[in-house]
């Protein structure tokens, strides 16, 4: 309790003086935090809140969960195999930096205005930070456990299934926890574009609908409490007891 | 005594900033199957280069390591090396660990074998745990029960106990000598700790400072268990010191 106390009064500060502003400033857009309060009530009630969150994270699962599929082995034999890495890795850097908004037009282009545009921005988005650390992973493997290994003489398959999988798991959660940030914040971006579904449609047709701006910023803060969650979530794996060697120090 | 490992004008070298860093120059030794053979120096003369030089992780500029008569390529489970920062897989329960090596056998089998010899370390009701939840001294024990569960023929020992306390470490040493005493092993034990030496070496090399190179032989003509505070030991251990300029 004594720890939630802080946040929470900065919580109360911060609506108190978006309160105050609106009041004062006689703003006939801006809502009061009860005007998004209401407006919240409202979508919950006519059910398309349901409707735009769940189409969001149907498409951030789909993008997601194949860039997870993709990233992990190629991040594996990336890190592992020398000249794979040489050979790919200057292209992954390169790709890296680009922001996933910028491949907007190359989506639409490609995929048209359904789900598949969003579902391919956020591929694009989670897999390069989820390569990267794969890869980072295999290298920051401590020499002493693979020599440990050669003395053992092990199969390849033991080699992989028994160290190196497990060695590089925590790097690959972590790449996931950033994977699935980006991708959430992606999906936002990419259903503003088209589309009629998803929390970044509905702020969006808010705006174009008659400049509903308690349903604007209702949307925003939803936003907001579903990536907590989903990092909530991923940080669940932290605890998984195969890698709490590399979290309990 | 059967010759075990042949160790034949073995030279290692680096390049430096600085240029050509010679850290093993010429060393030549023989060790008898079954016999503990211990290595000390100083600190930074090149031991751990020496041992996995014999161990087969490193390959030598020039001279030889042959096991049973037949010239060494790599390392293998014929030979296990124990180091001293350890390398009992973080992610591997104890029982685990100790399975890791042991190819060919049933799953079920390996589980029996496996906690038979945690029981024979000393840690019994321990193979369900992760390494960070065992003491330094426990892991150490891991380890060695790790590499025993193999049957290797050689033990390579590379300062197997300085990172334990003083305590631990004597504990270790007796622990060693109890399961040596039933499953004879050959060993080659790296270390600067002379006492630990003494305690455990049928046969002691002193290693030069840098470049690496025997110095000295002596053996130890005492019986086990050995009182390491007689004036015999202590007089051996005063020679080995001379040597190593202390």
């Amino acid at each position: 309790m004594k720890r939630l106390l802080p946040p929470l009064a900065v919580f109360a500060v911060l609506i108190g003086l978006w309160w105050l502003v609106v009041d004062v400033s006689h703003s006939a857009i801006f809502p009061t935090p009860l005007q998004v309060a209401t407006a919240t009530v409202e979508l919950i009630r006519d059910g398309t809140l349901w409707e735009h969150i769940g189409a969001s994270l149907m498409r951030v699962a789909t993008g997601f969960g194949l860039a997870v599929l993709f990233a992990v082995p190629l991040g594996l034999w990336m890190g592992w195999v020398k000249g794979a890495y040489s050979t790919l890795n200057p292209m992954f850097q390169i790709l890296r930096p680009i922001s996933p908004i910028a491949w907007i037009p190359i989506a639409i282009l490609w995929f048209g205005v359904g789900n598949a545009s969003p579902i391919f921005l956020i591929f694009i988005s989670s897999v390069f930070p989820m390569v990267v650390q794969t890869t980072a992973g295999v290298h920051t493997i401590e020499k002493r456990y693979l020599r440990a290994a050669e003395n053992f003489g092990v199969s390849r398959y033991t080699l992989f299934r028994q160290v190196i999988i497990p060695a590089v798991l925590p790097q690959i959660i972590v790449g996931m926890r950033i994977g699935l940030g980006v991708a959430w914040l992606v999906v936002v971006a990419a259903e503003m574009i088209a589309l009629r579904s998803g929390l970044g449609y509905l702020i969006i047709d808010s705006r174009n609908a008659g400049n509903r701006y308690d349903l604007v910023i209702s949307g925003m803060i939803i936003i907001g409490l579903i990536g907590l969650s989903l990092d909530g979530l991923m940080r669940l794996l932290e605890g998984l007891r195969v890698v709490r060697w590399r979290y309990a120090h | 005594m059967p010759i075990k490992i042949e160790v034949k004008g073995l030279k290692k070298g680096f390049t430096t900033d600085k240029g050509e860093l010679q850290v093993v120059d010429d060393v030549s030794f023989e060790v008898g199957n079954g016999e503990f053979v211990a290595i000390v120096g100083p600190s930074g003369c090149g031991k751990t280069t020496l041992m996995n030089l014999i161990a087969g992780f490193d390959r030598p500029d020039a001279g030889t390591v042959m096991i049973d008569g037949a010239s060494k390529q790599g390392p293998s489970s014929k030979g296990i090396l124990i180091s001293q920062h350890g390398s009992v897989f973080p992610w591997l329960t104890v029982q685990q660990n100790l399975m890791f090596g042991l190819n060919g056998h049933a799953p079920r089998n390996k589980e029996q074998i496996a906690d038979h010899y945690a029981d024979i370390v000393g840690l019994k009701g321990f193979e369900m745990s992760y390494p960070h939840e065992l003491s330094g001294g426990m892991l150490k024990r891991a380890e060695l029960a790790r590499a025993l569960v193999v049957k290797p023929e050689i033990l390579y020992m590379d300062e197997p106990f300085s990172a334990l306390d003083a305590l631990m470490s004597l504990r270790m040493r007796r622990e060693l000598l109890r399961i040596l005493d039933e499953e004879r092993h050959t060993v080659v034990l790296i270390t600067h700790d002379v006492e630990e030496a003494i305690h455990l070496a049928d046969r002691i090399f002193v290693l030069s400072p840098r470049p690496a190179r025997i110095q000295a032989t002596f053996q130890v003509p005492f019986k086990h268990p050995r009182k390491l505070l007689s004036t015999e030991v202590q007089g051996l251990r005063e020679a080995i010191l001379r040597e190593l300029g202390a």
